[in-house]
């Protein structure tokens, strides 16, 4: 009358959870890795990441026995996890600010910001006083600057964000002066907000902005200065707007952390660089 | 009172069609713009909404699609790797949440009375937790598992982080479900002289087995779907995992990625929604089954 | 009531489970609370609702942190995909339970389920490419509360459907048989048998579908414009809670970092605010004497 009577499932339940949690106990999680890395762990910007992977993997495969692990998560956190160990090496895709003067620094590619528009947009190019008149809020009609009779959407990028930074510093912009119709986070989001509203103007990463184009998507990037936007004006250094994109150490780097970041600086990767659309350093 | 009686009717009647009616070509539509992209993601120089470049080209490639392993950041190659890495997720958080999920429940339901203020902490904390939003989960997620408990990004951390989310949903379809078995059947079970273990496991969980399927499902959905609080637990790293301490990648993150941050990965964004979807077919049968087989089989039909 | 000794390990269990369920919510808020100790000291709590706009990462000029229309968003995105998935969802249950004939109700329920465990990404994906346009014709610039509040009812429609359907399958069959047998109609049956046995259910499913909506982030930063602006039409952008901290904590510093932390904890109050209300509200009831 009082027998046992556990029923079948949740045997099959406690033999299932063991085995899962058996098979994950073969590698216990690796605290040290101070001498002899198995594994370099990368965190930061998510603009750096799929590079840095890539860089990562083609590292890999002349190192067997390592792992390069790459997670995201942003800049401020590939600043704050290489300062506390969490990371060997931390990706920040933008200039360090004063207070982060104490880390080693490597500069892995440049990355260019211009403004996009769409196809149908009859505007071709802006002035710098149109650009900051559109972005201040005091000029509201495409008809004012050359197109048609509508009102521009303006799409402006996320507070903290280097592209954001960037832009607003070389338009002598305060962000709080922004007044934009849409927010966004990442380039592609702003690629297809443009894409998806032939009113709106944005500002993007130059690589994302021309792979798209290439890609047959319907916008079009407007020059600077006069100067075409593409990444080959980047690379020759006649575009004027472009931010940097480094790789940074609490400590100077040393082993297999060292070779990697020689790697990662090196010609032998330009091509990945190229790849996923941005500039790399000469 | 006829007239009173038919207008109830006919409204009822109305809402009650026209209901599935929006919903469904809602979901529809979205289905088949996501099935179209990715269908064409397979098909060879079709043009695409994200454009021309074919880095998957013919039908055939399916099969490699899903067999191997991501190429120029994903966008060529396959999935493999990121599907292991889903289904590790997937069982880490199904292992944890289950067997607490289902005892918490029956704690709710049997042991405690409905007014019994620990019942009321549990369940309004479990309510508070079904509102958490993922990314602070994500937060809380690195700062517990992969910080305090120093799991690092690791597919454990995620499960578990998942886990947690997944059992306000689990347990409150479980509770109302066990709720609703008459208490005549308690009562004839303690009539016959069952001990409390058996008259939960053979006669009211079995009974209870539709309520749990649906709390399995919406969590299991939940887990699946899942993007903010992955990206800070179980991390990036689009290999193969060899144990469950490595990071790897979610099915949906990688979907996130591709959209959002890499240029010209829409195409294989859609693909592998378009895969995420078909599994979630699947993943949604084979709970029904098993519920039905394991659970519903104590009971004999009268 | 205990006779056996595994009755007692099995009640054992059952408690510890709970208890450990009910204090996740607790190590969260706990969590969020440390995290947030940084801004509420530098910062204050009455600059979060005094300063002139949010502009966080303005250190120059000390930054601003009115979190007021961010709030607002909030409400106004759960408010209004709670509006429309309640009615949609609860109707959808009675159709499967009530209406549908044969396997369609089975066929219905399926999809209902297939919504729910897709991910939000594919939802923001397919409203930014597909319904963000749409929008942007009619009146621009697309990304507005409309735009969130379609996007948001679709993902907590599963939600509410589900539940509310588990909710009325578990209305026992006597009270319907004794209800054909007094000669209700089928409508009258639902609107005034069914449903009023299921309340307790359908409140739960009305709840956690809310509770979700507040919570949805990824879907709603793709479609909702992330404007800090309280909103002056629909068609307007929106910034919600969850879409701050998920845009801006990658790249926040300092007290950014923790001001994004006291959002969270505002989403959490929020969140047990609602919780609480229906607590008093509910009258939830039970197993009914058969």
């Amino acid at each position: 009358m009082t027998r046992r009577n556990c029923t079948p499932f949740g045997w099959i339940l406690l033999i299932w959870l063991l085995a899962v949690v058996g098979c994950g106990s073969s590698e216990s999680a690796s605290k040290s890795d101070s001498v002899a890395p198995q594994r370099i762990t990368i965190t930061g910007a998510s603009t750096l990441a799929p590079l840095v992977g890539e860089i990562g993997k083609r590292f890999e495969a002349g190192h067997p026995g390592l792992r390069v692990d790459v997670q995201s998560g942003g800049s401020s956190r590939g600043v704050s996890d290489s300062r506390n160990g969490l990371a060997e090496i931390g990706m920040v895709s933008r200039d360090l600010k004063p207070d982060e003067s104490d880390l080693q620094r490597f500069l892995i590619a440049r990355d260019g910001v211009c403004l996009i528009v769409h196809e149908k947009n009859p505007v071709r190019s802006l002035t710098r006083e149109q650009i900051i008149g559109i972005y201040r809020g005091q000029i509201r009609n495409w008809k004012d600057v050359g197109g048609e009779d509508s009102a521009i959407t303006v799409v402006n990028k996320a507070e903290g964000r280097s592209t954001l930074e960037v832009f607003a510093a070389y338009f002598d912009l305060n962000t709080r002066e922004i007044q934009a119709d849409v927010v966004i986070g990442d380039n592609e989001q702003g690629v297809k907000t443009v894409v998806g509203n032939p009113l709106a103007i944005g500002y993007v990463s130059i690589g994302t902005a021309e792979f798209n184009r290439e890609e047959g998507a319907p916008i079009r990037l407007l020059p600077l200065e006069g100067v075409e936007a593409t990444v080959k004006n980047v690379r020759n250094g006649t575009f004027p707007l472009s931010r940097k994109l480094h790789l940074v150490t609490k400590l100077p780097p040393e082993g297999i952390v060292r070779e990697f970041l020689e790697f990662a600086t090196s010609p032998q990767v330009h091509d990945l660089v190229k790849e996923l659309s941005f500039v790399p350093i000469e | 009172m006829t007239r009173h009686k038919l207008g109830w009717n006919v409204l009822m009647a109305v809402g009650a069609w026209s209901t599935p009616v929006i919903v469904a070509g809602l979901f529809l539509w979205l289905l088949v713009d996501v099935a179209i992209r990715g269908w064409l993601a397979f098909v060879p120089g079709s043009p695409d909404a994200s454009g021309t470049g074919t880095w998957l080209q013919g039908p055939g490639q399916i099969v490699q699609f899903l067999t191997s392993a991501p190429l120029r950041a994903g966008r060529a190659g396959g999935i493999a790797p990121i599907l292991v890495s889903t289904g590790l997720i997937l069982s880490v958080c199904l292992a944890a949440s289950f067997p607490i999920g289902i005892a918490a429940a029956l704690f709710l339901s049997e042991v405690v009375s409905e007014h019994h203020r620990f019942g009321r902490f549990v369940r309004c904390s479990l309510d508070v937790l079904a509102g958490v939003p993922s990314i602070v989960f994500g937060l809380f997620g690195n700062a517990l598992f992969c910080r305090l408990l120093g799991f690092r990004f690791s597919i454990l951390a995620g499960g578990l982080t998942l886990a947690c989310m997944v059992l306000p949903l689990l347990i409150r379809s479980a509770e109302e479900s066990f709720r609703a078995v008459p208490i005549s059947q308690r009562q004839a079970a303690a009539a016959l002289g069952f001990s409390r273990c058996s008259t939960l496991f053979r006669v009211v969980i079995p009974q209870a087995s539709g309520g749990i399927a649906v709390g399995l499902i919406l969590g299991i959905g939940r887990a699946l779907a899942e993007t903010a609080a992955l990206i800070f637990t179980s991390g990036y790293v689009d290999r193969t995992p060899t144990s469950l301490f490595d990071s790897g990648r979610s099915l949906s993150i990688h979907i996130y990625e591709l959209s959002m941050n890499v240029p010209g990965g829409n195409r294989n964004a859609y693909a592998s929604a378009l895969v995420l979807i078909v599994l979630l077919v699947i993943i949604n049968a084979l709970a029904q089954w098993l519920t039905a087989r394991f659970l519903q089989r104590q009971i004999l039909p009268i | 009531m205990f006779r056996s000794s595994n009755d007692q390990r099995l009640t054992t269990f059952l408690c510890g489970s709970a208890t450990m369920a009910g204090l996740i919510s607790l190590l969260i808020v706990v969590f969020l609370v440390l995290e947030s100790i940084p801004a509420l000291s530098h910062i204050g709590l009455s600059r979060f609702v005094t300063d002139a706009s949010w502009h966080p990462a303005d250190v120059a000029d000390q930054g601003a942190f009115n979190l007021l229309p961010i709030v607002v968003g909030t409400l106004l995105a759960s408010a209004g995909a709670i509006l429309i998935a309640a009615p949609l969802g609860i109707l959808s249950a009675i159709f499967i339970q009530f209406y549908a004939p044969g396997r369609l109700g089975r066929v219905y329920l399926q999809m209902v389920e297939l919504m729910a465990g897709v991910p939000s990404v594919v939802f923001g994906l397919w409203g930014l490419i597909v319904i963000v346009p749409l929008v942007a014709r009619v009146h621009p610039p697309g990304q507005s509360l409309l735009t969130a509040v379609l996007i948001l009812s679709m993902m907590i429609l599963p939600t509410v459907a589900m539940l509310s359907h588990a909710a009325l399958a578990s209305v026992p069959r006597e009270f319907l048989i004794a209800a054909a047998a007094l000669g209700f109609s089928r409508g009258t049956t639902i609107v005034c048998v069914a449903v009023p046995a299921a309340r307790s259910g359908l409140a739960t499913a009305l709840l956690l579908g809310l509770v979700r909506a507040v919570g949805e982030t990824m879907a709603v930063v793709m479609v909702c414009g992330n404007v800090t602006r309280i909103p002056s039409s629909l068609f307007d952008p929106v910034r919600t809670l969850t879409a701050t901290v998920a845009l801006e904590m990658g790249y926040a510093r300092g007290d950014h970092r923790s001001a994004l932390f006291v959002c969270g904890i505002v989403l959490l109050m929020g969140v047990a605010g609602l919780v609480g209300a229906s607590e008093l509200l509910g009258s939830r009831r039970g197993h009914d004497p058969a």
